[in-house]
């Protein structure tokens, strides 16, 4: 039988094959390796150092610090005994640390160094359970007398000395773990009220993890490198959770600063970023080919065509023309395999991203250039994968399939709701809010709206509390008509209106850079933001982009009457002065209906022209206002359409 | 660490400097116990600079005394100096800024490396063995000063502030039981001073290294200095505790520029 917590599954691993690299970390300029035996060795020593500090099973471990060996050795050595590790936040705030440490009761701290310990030092006064903390990186600490401290290799040599005592006092702890034994506690961040801890038990992560081992192909020979913070579940699966099933080596950057450096050196098979660092990544590379030589940047711009055209279609095995072929082939050895090198994605055969929309054009860059980029849906309370896009059926839009074992339903709003092997235990302590997401038979609300695609694909949409209907009972999702009309590079804000409406209808801001650029391109004269907003080019350039975004919603049943059928450019940008955007630039739907109350019946009320005039509040805080006569547009709504072929 | 404290380690007696008609310092006398962080303050133009080239042995003083590891001598040489034990950064850095961090930092290992240019340029047996042991240390300080992801970076190339750490870096890579930092808080930001500080505190309880520095930001002297000396005009106005000199009415006045009675 397969083993059911991670320490059984550990002992696994180091009996067969334990000579293979489990760890590694660079550290004075060379890296490390730990294998799979060594790491089991410490893990043993680790666990008997924690029993000697009288760590017992069921109580908490809590883990703070960068991504380094010892903290993940903790996270095991702590499952050996049966205790519950805690991975914290490194970079949290002293009062958001001390609420976790007391919420979650933890015993003994592992820190990495000076800063965490005297994180937790400040906090401790109000987490009286704390008895120990454990320091990794002794530096700077000579001073510190506390008795409560503890270096991590006196706790070896502790541990060590227990072992002595009692030589088989681990495997008699680890055989007495099963698999419905709390794992793991994660606490959600949490934008609103305080975070939730979420109890993940082994079975929980090992079920999910070796499902999706099996789902990508993953094996002992993968390269990871493990850079997000531990404490959110997405390390924890990636780096933790499959490197165990999976058996696959994990390294530990030498600090956050070099990252980048790491990642060429390591060259990882399997990687998982958020959006904005793929974002990141592709801006400083075309920064950097500004400066490049002329030839180069013909090169780089002529294969990369080529790639644009091509590339996805080979990356799915589609039929490709064979000069075509021939060119994408020159291309991967001039432009393509020089240019992911450089980016540390040298050896990338599968990369994921999830977390928020990744902009079309990024993703079909990635995929464009023959790496395997993919989506994926998932939330910490089902031990992240509910969906995810599976080779050969990856479209930018979808966030993939269900995962092996995942079933998915839909509440009345669209809410996706989805019950898996992965869904958590409980939120600990907090049994109000367990009960309010996760129902009697195991299903998890996950708050966000969305729908399946004729193909079984999973569009996420919305958040479910923003999500309408139109008046023929369809879904109006705004915030994804939204997000498809900003992806355009000249349009910088969008607001859709159409819960309870007859049809959708868009105010529209354009981005003043990049339609000021394009203007003086093509001899458009202007004078200030109203008159070019009100140009019939800029109006013709709109109503395509609108055109555009509706043939994309025509393509889904469920979104296919949130076409926009009429839309307006507005004279002024929304600002968050005037209280139309949030601080964090995120439209405040309800302020904008009261603001521009006239324009929105206007929109409705079938007129081509409507005269507005909206308060402005200057730089200075001086208060004015704008007017225009502002001219309205429709939009012609397409038929629906077939779904596209793989991108 | 030889010696113990309460050991004057550098002692200068009556030293004066003139350029010409211009005297950059006149009898000054201070000493630096082992192990402390000794700090030479004082207005621009107060000497403190001469001073510190006085030490270090780029300029010879044509009066005075200083006595180094119980070694009375009327001036030092800089190669002497350095061989002594004495490293020193600058106001201005003074870095290779087409070589790397860690080459720069590898060249305050020159004088630990004894193989000749033969060997080193072969890069054979003894010589890639005490390359390795030297860029071993090296990696130390790296570490130690956190600037891992430059290690690789053209000096030239890096912001102000690193550059500075580099040239500790240089400077530590020597191993000097004196070391001696000009206005090492110069034009860096809080954030940026405060790093330094804490390097330099680092730096002082770590490796037991006596530190002489010039510094130009009164608030951060007295935070992490154990004794201050204050020159102006080429004169010592006062030398004690931080708490001392602060109190000193010599000393406020020539800071706040009130005329003496």
């Amino acid at each position: 039988m397969a083993a059911d917590t991670f320490p059984k599954l550990l002992e696994e691993r180091a009996r067969h094959g334990g000579g293979r690299p489990a760890l590694r970390e660079k550290e004075f300029g060379i890296w490390r390796t730990l294998t799979w035996a060594d790491a089991r060795r410490e893990i043993h020593e680790l666990a008997c150092g924690f029993a000697a500090a009288g760590v017992r099973r069921g109580e908490r471990v809590a883990v703070i610090g960068d991504n380094r060996p010892e903290l993940y050795l903790s996270l095991c050595a702590a499952q050996c005994l049966g205790a519950v590790p805690v991975p914290l936040y490194q970079d949290a705030v002293a009062a958001e640390t001390q609420f976790v440490l007391d919420h979650s009761g933890a015993r003994l701290v592992v820190a990495e160094d000076q800063e965490q310990v005297d994180k937790i030092l400040e906090a401790r006064e109000r987490c009286p359970e704390v008895k120990k903390i454990v320091y990794s990186d002794g530096r700077g600490m000579r001073h510190y007398d506390d008795e409560i401290l503890q270096s991590y290799e006196s706790l070896l040599d502790a541990g060590r000395a227990h072992a002595r005592a009692q030589p088989d006092f681990v495997e008699r702890e680890i055989a007495q773990g099963c698999g419905g034994d709390a794992a793991v506690l994660l606490y959600t961040s949490g934008t609103t009220g305080e975070p939730k801890g979420v109890v993940l038990s082994h079975e929980n992560v090992l079920v999910t993890c070796r499902n999706l081992v099996k789902f990508d192909r993953l094996s002992e020979r993968e390269e990871v490198l493990a850079y997000l913070p531990m404490a959110w579940v997405g390390d924890h699966i990636f780096s933790y959770g499959q490197a165990y099933c999976a058996g696959f080596c994990v390294s530990c950057p030498e600090s956050a600063a070099t990252v980048m450096h790491d990642m060429r050196e390591i060259g990882p098979t399997y990687f998982f970023a958020p959006p904005r660092i793929f974002e990141s990544l592709l801006t400083t590379v075309m920064i950097r080919m500004e400066d490049a030589g002329a030839v180069k940047k013909k090169m780089f711009g002529f294969f990369l065509g080529v790639a644009r055209r091509v590339g996805a279609d080979i990356l799915n095995r589609k039929p490709v023309a064979a000069g075509q072929r021939f060119l994408y082939a020159l291309g991967r050895w001039l432009v393509y395999e020089p240019l992911k090198d450089a980016m540390g994605f040298g050896r990338v055969r599968l990369a994921y991203t999830a977390g928020e929309a990744i902009g079309p054009e990024i993703f079909d860059f990635y995929r464009s250039l023959g790496m395997n980029i993919k989506q994926l849906y998932g939330q910490t309370e089902g031990a992240v994968f509910v969906t995810a896009q599976p080779d050969g059926e990856v479209y930018p839009d979808s966030v993939g399939k269900p995962s092996p074992q995942v079933e998915l339903r839909f509440g009345d709003n669209g809410e996706v709701l989805y019950r898996s092997p992965g869904v958590f235990q409980s939120y600990y302590k907090n049994p109000e809010a367990t009960a309010k997401t996760r129902t009697e038979d195991g299903w998890v609300r996950t708050g966000d709206a969305g729908f399946l695609d004729e193909r079984g694909h999973l569009h996420i949409v919305d958040r479910a509390a923003d999500v309408g209907k139109l008046n023929d009972g369809t879904l109006f999702a705004p915030k994804f008509i939204e997000n498809k009309l900003k992806f355009f590079p000249h349009i910088k804000e969008a607001v859709v209106f159409g819960d309870r409406r007859d049809f959708c209808a868009a105010l529209v801001n354009i981005d003043l850079e990049a339609v000021g650029n394009w203007a003086e391109r093509n001899n458009i004269p202007y004078a200030s933001y109203q008159e070019l907003a009100a140009r019939p080019e800029v109006y013709a350039m709109i109503a395509d982009s609108v055109q555009t975004v509706n043939r994309g919603l025509a393509a889904d049943k469920q979104l296919c009457n949130s076409q926009i059928r009429r839309f307006v450019v507005l004279h002024k940008e929304l600002d968050a002065d005037d209280g139309e955007l949030t601080r964090t630039r995120k439209v405040r739907r309800r302020h904008i209906v009261e603001k521009y109350a006239v324009l929105v019946d206007a929109l409705y009320g079938g007129e081509s022209h409507c005269f507005v005039e909206v308060a402005v509040t200057f730089e200075d805080g001086r208060v004015g206002a704008v007017s225009g006569d502002l001219q309205i547009m429709d939009a012609e709504p397409c038929a629906p359409q077939p779904l596209a072929e793989a991108a | 660490m030889v010696g113990e404290k309460n050991e004057a380690l550098l002692k200068v007696e009556n030293i004066s400097l003139a350029f010409g008609g211009v005297r950059a310092l006149e009898e000054v006398s201070f000493d630096v116990m082992r192990g402390e962080v000794r700090a030479i303050i004082g207005p621009n133009g107060a000497g403190k600079s001469s001073m510190l080239n006085v030490i270090n042995g780029f300029y010879h003083p044509q009066k005075g005394s200083i006595t180094y590891k119980n070694r009375r001598r009327a001036q030092m040489k800089p190669h002497a100096a350095a061989a002594a034990g004495i490293a020193r950064t600058f106001q201005n850095i003074a870095l290779f800024r087409g070589m790397s961090a860690l080459d720069n930092i590898m060249t305050g290992r020159v004088h630990k490396m004894k193989r000749g240019f033969l060997w080193q340029a072969l890069h054979i047996g003894p010589a890639r063995r005490e390359e390795m042991e030297n860029r071993a240390f090296v990696e130390g300080i790296i570490d130690f000063l956190e600037i891992q992801a430059i290690r690789r970076v053209p000096v030239g190339r890096l912001p102000y502030g690193l550059q500075k750490r580099v040239e500790l870096g240089r400077a530590l890579a020597a191993e000097p039981d004196l070391l001696l930092l000009d206005e090492p808080m110069a034009g860096m930001n809080l954030e940026e001073k405060e790093d330094m500080c804490r390097f330099i505190l680092d730096v002082n309880e770590q490796f037991g290294t006596t530190i002489a520095l010039i510094e130009h930001d009164m608030g951060v002297v007295m935070d992490i200095s154990d004794r201050v000396v204050v020159l102006d005009h080429g004169k010592k106005l006062a030398d004690g505790t931080p708490a001392e000199v602060r109190g000193d009415q010599a000393v406020v006045d020539a800071y706040l520029g009130v005329a003496r009675g």
